[in-house]
């Protein structure tokens, strides 16, 4: 009785600026979310620092470098119908990935309507994009070591080019293969009913989807400044 | 009970954010046909900010969260500005001391080849 006089009363609390001083001193949990929620922001919040420490590192060395840096369009060209397109491959990658984010974003509104099956289906759609994605990296970086290119030198310029794109996409990878994981255990669990048990609550397609988002985020920052750069 | 509130919103929203998402980084994509120069590195820095603030702020909700939590999680990374400044001076500063020291590169970059197409055409 008194938590729905509480929430009534949560309802007319105060927005934007005003909110924000209430929020943090009206002696209550200051993120009106699950916890689960706020925590899996303020971890994407410590993982936003560390891909920005690798960017930022990969600036630095090729502003230093005085060895001239290799083209990445044509780097990552790929043979198609008999030309050189460029950075088609990595086109190609950010297409999945944004596909898988559209699947999770769906995931993530048939988890609230408590519609499972769709949910388990896109969630698990997501983690094929995202294994499609993992795969044309193993592929792109087969091929890059075949030419040559290693994380101390490559023949194409700076060797810093090779330290930064094996790091960099490396760990993008990483956590890709990651939310792979991730997703399918979520999956399976919303499939066999087990958050039935505990009130029938999806909140935690939302959260899975929010790391699933990030490392979409993520991309778009490389893209950008590796890829285009 | 927390379960009853959640992002519940209507799927039209997503499927926009999605068809958007497309264009930009069709646009995007498109920046590598484009000379290298000033109007190149804006565009790909709009088109990337114009998709970053897409998927924060629809597919990952955050437009719908209080300012507390925005303020919270956003706020943060402004302080990557300070690092990005800091380390590109750094970085300036090694390549005069490298050029002083070592004077220009000698390097000489090998062309890239893909695939067993190029021989033929690169017939002396």
């Amino acid at each position: 009785m008194s938590e729905a006089v509480m929430d009534s009363e949560a309802a007319v609390e105060p927005d934007g600026k005003a909110g924000v001083v209430n929020d943090f001193s009206r002696d209550k949990q200051v993120f009106g979310v699950p916890w689960g929620k706020a925590m899996m922001w303020i971890f994407l919040l410590s993982d936003t620092f560390i891909f920005s420490c690798f960017l930022v590192a990969y600036m630095s060395v090729r502003i230093a470098t005085t060895d001239p840096w290799p083209n990445p369009s044509e780097v990552f060209a790929l043979q198609a119908f008999g030309h050189d397109v460029p950075l088609l491959l990595i086109a190609i990658m950010t297409f999945v990935l944004i596909t898988s984010s559209g699947t999770m974003a769906l995931a993530v509104n048939m988890g609230y309507r408590k519609n499972r099956k769709a949910t388990f289906w896109l969630m698990v759609a997501t983690a094929a994009l995202g294994a499609t994605f993992v795969s044309m990296q193993a592929f792109e970086w087969t091929k890059l070591i075949m030419e040559g290119v290693r994380p101390w030198e490559n023949p194409f310029g700076a060797a810093q080019f090779g330290s930064s794109f094996f790091m960099i996409t490396g760990f993008h990878g990483m956590h890709v293969t990651a939310g792979v994981i991730y997703l399918l255990v979520i999956a399976f669990r919303v499939r066999n009913g087990f958050y039935e048990k505990r009130g029938a609550n999806y909140e935690i397609v939302e959260i899975a989807g929010l790391y699933w988002h990030f490392v979409d985020l993520v991309w778009v920052f490389i893209f950008a400044f590796f890829y285009l750069w | 009970m927390a379960s009853a509130e959640g992002q519940q919103h209507p799927l039209k929203i997503y499927y926009i954010m999605w068809g958007a998402l497309f264009i930009l980084s069709g646009f995007s994509y498109a920046t590598d046909f484009m000379d290298h120069g000033a109007l190149r590195t804006f565009l790909i820095l709009t088109f990337m900010m114009l998709k970053a603030s897409g998927i924060v702020w629809i597919f990952m909700h955050m437009g719908w969260e209080r300012l507390a939590l925005k303020l919270a999680i956003l706020g943060p990374p402004v302080a990557i500005l300070v690092l990005i400044w800091l380390m590109s001076l750094e970085g300036l500063y090694i390549e005069e001391t490298r050029l002083e020291n070592y004077g220009e590169s000698t390097f000489v970059p090998q062309e890239v080849h893909h695939g067993a197409a190029k021989p033929e055409e690169g017939a002396h």
